[in-house]
């Protein structure tokens, strides 16, 4: 009997009583990635041999008695953004095909002390700029609801790799929602922790100021394990806050939302919203009412401007965080066959290395950077941004986390808007303002909207490092949800081994 | 009509502006734990950090804003309560990020100035030198252009990159537009610049060395006719890499200005690359239209905002300001303005002072250190410290104070010790350098002189003191200087009848 359809704390549980080993379960992991990862494309590169001599000494240091940390010994998909020491990282993009990082992300170095297995790395828009894996350079992930839909982005693959049960836990980045809009679209649990509450060491940057680290699981309480394996201050990363780290898994096993003011974000509900969202997210909101909470609507006025702001924030960081690919040092390099300079190989390299999304950006923000447009464009960009963490402060003084639908739609078709930039750029409206404030948020997966049967996701938002919030209110709506339907969300997903 | 120097500051007005970059001497870069020490094998000190590789990220050395701090506390600025680093973004293949980590509008120092003191023909000068900032950022890697023959990227046939330097704390010291200093500006500005390397060196912070470009020099200058009240284009000098350059650039430029200006020309705005050979300076490139450096606020580091009471804590600690503690010198040591100037010039105040705290007569270290190790040190073309120490100098003038030596026995002492025959004491033994004042010696010596020029003699039994000169020198000569003079004209005195 296969164990992969075990959650992360249950194999824990399996491990420790010996039931398991971990190389069984690296293996029994590997083996269903060469299974259904043709299908979905969830992974760029798989590290059998990495990850099964990770497993043997866990297995070993198990054997012996030794004290381990609750995850040591369960298999995890990475995102193809962090750092590996000797393992190939691309971000997703042409330029760095072929790079081996001489160092790990300070994720990384945390995860492999904790004793996780790194199965290997995950497809991603390139550079983390998107928002369904349609702009990796490596093809786009399928999701295993349905192969002809997206699975969000840009941590689509994390998401897929997850929901397709080739790993139990997954590590993304969250800049304007590239973790919990996936989980949302795959039905899974997916977490923005707070801004600066992991390290973004070794992370490649897209946009310094609004990235950050955070987990994917297919429960509350597995994510959280992940959350505190990887979360603390990082004396490497002067932007991580040097504070304990949020309870997460205790609030994850606490299940009691009695007294709890859930507030309702106004302007990110009703219409623009698929109804069958609506109604899922509505129906949650129930649930946490006979769990003895109450719910408030609030108001975030600013909210509106939240997402023109952050396609100004993100390309400008972006412009100047992307100019280091250059070829010198690192990645591919084209056109140097002695007859050009160095600025016309950094250049055909570039034209050649970057994809389309990419260029856009860097166009867009080295245009709002330059002398005479800054204060018009990056300038009233951050003004908005101070407006939105106004919001969120003034609506915090009322209640103790916010809640919203985490996108306007379930999963879209492959190539559905992948023409249309702002199309692609509103699936996120309802998640870039908690980048833009910087506090965490979780999407939640609360049932299947009625006209397609996918996935709906809840997003749960707390202030500045009170993630522990969340998991309280996500883990005691994921036992109401779990109560009325008699079984996980993602029990209803369709058999990907018998897909074509 | 070519207009020399002087007549091109008789018509015309120039108003300089100073950027001097400094290399802070903490032992890690800006940015990294990467060591920094000047030469080693390239691309041995580095790291993620300052090779700029993907994911990798900066956090602020700590000891770099301490010294920053230090540097405009000297330069009596402010210091920001709160300020930011900043990214100057723009191409280059030494530029690990592409981008440098500096600060912008939001500088850690502001509003300072350096009162400069020059030396002039009617008299002792004080400029004012307002400082507008002092700012901390990093380092770029360097770059060497081989074939070609400019030494430039353009040509050359490929180019190799050691980013050993890269990251290394630079502070960037910019003057605000320094105006009034007439024909004195090369003066004025060689004055600030020795008097900030002096304030730096003084503090610790640098090694401040100009040939190893550990503080280097961005020279600004525009004319305006005289009395016009306009500011004219300016140009900017660089590779300016002494003091003296620092001079000579200026004076060139102002030269090559003046001369554009009085054919009708205009001054294109630029940077130019000073000629050590020539001393003129060759067109760089235009700063016409202005590079836009897009900079933005740094995401990566959080704002600097260092505690007032810190500040006051390193206020407390900073040094005397060089220029004071040689005015107050030069009051404790009664010494001309001349000769300060010629110890200054030197670079001898510290040796001196050194030496007179080793227990030296004043006056007798200012001679000995100006004087003949200085003429030693000129000839060998070394640094007279690196002839001789303090500690010996002090020696030989306390036995020189105290009559056990002449100065003709000292300067063979000094020979010795500079020839590395030992300490003073290893050379007077061995060379047996000791003042003759076992007087029966010496009045052999003195009977010898009396009978040799008898006439002399009689004249000094007469009551003509003066005359006895000609006896005590014949005595010193027959001595081979190695007797004490005085002793000489005592004896001497004496044995004719006048003692």
């Amino acid at each position: 009997m296969s164990s992969i359809h075990l959650t992360a704390a249950e194999m824990a549980s399996a491990l420790s009583k010996g039931e398991v080993s971990s190389v069984e379960l690296t293996k029994e992991h590997l083996d269903r990635i060469a299974l259904v990862d043709g299908k979905i494309n969830a992974f760029l590169y798989v590290d059998s041999e990495g990850a099964l001599t990770q497993a043997e000494a866990i297995d070993k240091k198990r054997a012996k008695g030794g004290e381990l940390s609750p995850l040591a010994g369960i298999p995890i998909a990475v995102k193809d953004i962090l750092a590996q020491k000797g393992i190939p990282t691309t971000a997703g993009s042409k330029i760095l095909e072929g790079w081996r990082p001489p160092y790990d992300a300070t994720v990384i170095s945390k995860l492999k002390a904790a004793g996780v297995v790194i199965l290997g790395k995950t497809n991603m828009d390139e550079f983390a700029m998107g928002s369904s894996t349609e702009n990796s350079a490596y093809g786009t992930t399928q999701n295993p609801w349905d192969l002809s839909r997206t699975p969000g982005g840009s941590s689509g693959g994390s998401a897929a790799a997850v929901a397709a049960f080739e790993a139990p836990l997954a590590i993304g980045t969250d800049t304007g929602g590239s973790i919990r809009q996936p989980a949302a679209l795959t039905g899974i649990v997916g977490v923005k922790p707070t801004y600066g509450g992991v390290s973004r060491y070794g992370v490649i940057a897209y946009s310094s100021s609004l990235d950050q680290v955070g987990p994917f699981g297919r429960t509350v309480l597995d994510t959280a394990l992940l959350h505190e394996a990887i979360a603390g201050h990082d004396e490497r990363d002067s932007t991580s806050i040097n504070a304990p780290v949020p309870q997460v898994v205790a609030a994850a096993k606490r299940l009691d939302v009695k007294g709890m003011k859930i507030g309702v974000i106004k302007e990110l509900s009703g219409s623009g919203f698929q109804a069958g969202v609506s109604a899922r997210i509505a129906e949650s909101l129930e649930l946490l009412v006979a769990a003895g909470a109450e719910i408030v609507e609030v108001s975030c006025p600013n909210f509106e401007y939240a997402l023109a702001a952050y396609y100004l924030i993100a390309p400008s960081e972006a412009s100047s965080n992307l100019a280091r690919f250059d070829s010198m040092r690192y990645g591919i390099r084209i056109g140097d066959d002695g007859s050009r300079g160095a600025e016309e190989v950094m250049s055909a390299t570039r034209e050649a290395g970057f994809g389309k999304e990419v260029k856009r950006r860097i166009i867009l923000g080295t245009y709002a950077l330059s002398s005479g447009y800054y204060d018009a464009y990056y300038g009233s960009a951050q003004k908005v941004r101070t407006l939105v963490k106004q919001d969120f402060e003034k609506a915090f003084a009322k209640v103790d986390v916010l809640v919203s639908p985490v996108t306007p739609t379930t999963a879209f078709k492959i190539g559905e808007k992948s023409s249309d930039p702002v199309a692609m750029y509103l699936s996120d409206i309802a998640t870039i303002p908690v980048n833009m404030a910087g506090i965490g948020g979780m999407s939640l997966p609360v049932g299947l909207a009625e006209e397609d049967g996918l996935p709906v996701g809840l997003q749960i938002m707390a202030p500045l490092m009170q993630d522990d919030r969340f998991y309280r209110v996500g883990a005691t709506l994921e036992a109401a949800l779990l109560a009325k339907w008699g079984k996980p969300i993602l029990s209803n997903a369709p058999d990907l081994a018998a897909q074509k | 009509m070519t207009l020399d120097y002087q007549a091109a500051t008789e018509k015309y007005e120039p108003t300089l502006g100073l950027e001097v970059h400094v290399e802070l001497n903490t032992n890690s870069k800006m940015f990294c734990s990467c060591a920094t020490e000047f030469g080693a094998e390239p691309n041995t000190q580095t790291c993620p950090v300052c090779l700029g590789l993907p994911g990798a990220l900066p956090v602020v050395n700590g000891k770099a804003i301490e010294s920053t701090i230090l540097i405009g506390l000297a330069l009596n600025c402010s210091i920001a309560p709160y300020s930011r680093f900043a990214r100057k973004n723009y191409f280059y293949p030494d530029m690990p990020k592409n981008f440098q980590t500096s600060q912008y509008d939001e500088p850690i120092c502001v509003d300072g100035y350096l009162d400069v003191e020059i030396t002039t023909e009617e008299g002792t000068k004080v400029f004012r030198v307002e400082i507008e900032r002092v700012h901390m950022e990093e380092d770029t890697g360097k770059s060497l252009h081989v074939g070609g023959s400019t030494g430039r990227i353009h040509g050359a046939e490929y180019s190799l990159l050691d980013y050993n330097r890269a990251g290394i704390p630079l502070v960037e010291i910019v003057t605000k537009i320094i105006p009034g200093t007439g024909k004195y500006a090369p003066q004025v500005a060689r004055a600030y610049v020795t008097q900030l390397r002096d304030i730096l060196r003084s503090l610790g912070v640098s090694d401040v060395k100009m040939e190893q470009g550990s503080l280097r020099c961005d020279a600004n200058v525009s004319l305006a006719p005289i009395g016009s009240g306009k500011l004219g284009t300016r140009s900017e000098t660089k590779n300016v890499n002494s003091l003296r350059s620092v001079e000579r650039a200026l004076t060139g430029e102002i030269e090559r200005q003046a001369n554009r200006l009085e054919a009708g020309e205009r001054i294109i705005q630029e940077t130019r690359h000073f000629l050590e050979e020539s001393g003129l300076t060759r067109p760089g490139r235009s700063k016409e239209q202005a590079e836009d450096y897009r900079y933005f606020p740094e995401p990566d580091l959080v704002p600097v905002t260092p505690d007032a009471k810190w500040i006051e804590e390193l206020r407390a600690k900073l040094p005397e300001n060089p220029a004071d503690r040689r005015k107050r010198l030069q009051a404790e040591w009664g010494v001309p303005d001349s000769e300060m100037g010629s110890l200054v010039n030197a670079e001898l105040v510290d040796v001196v002072e050194e030496t007179i705290k080793l227990g030296a007569e004043p006056t007798r270290a200012r001679t000995w250190w100006l004087g003949e190790i200085s003429r030693v040190a000129n000839e060998r073309e070394v640094a007279p410290t690196s002839l001789i120490s303090t500690r010996s100098v002090a020696e030989i003038i306390s036995l020189i104070t105290s009559g056990e030596l002449t100065d003709k026995l000292a300067r063979q002492v000094v020979e010795g010790v500079i020839n590395g025959e030992g300490s003073p004491k290893d050379v007077i033994e061995k060379r047996g350098l000791k003042v003759v004042s076992d007087g029966s010696a010496l009045m052999a010596a003195i009977e010898a002189a009396i009978s040799a020029q008898p006439d002399t003699a009689e004249r000094v039994r007469g009551g003509n003191i003066p005359a006895a000169g000609a006896l005590i020198g014949a005595v010193m000569k027959a001595t081979g200087g190695a007797a004490d003079a005085a002793k000489v004209r005592e004896l001497l005195l004496k044995h004719l009848g006048q003692g």
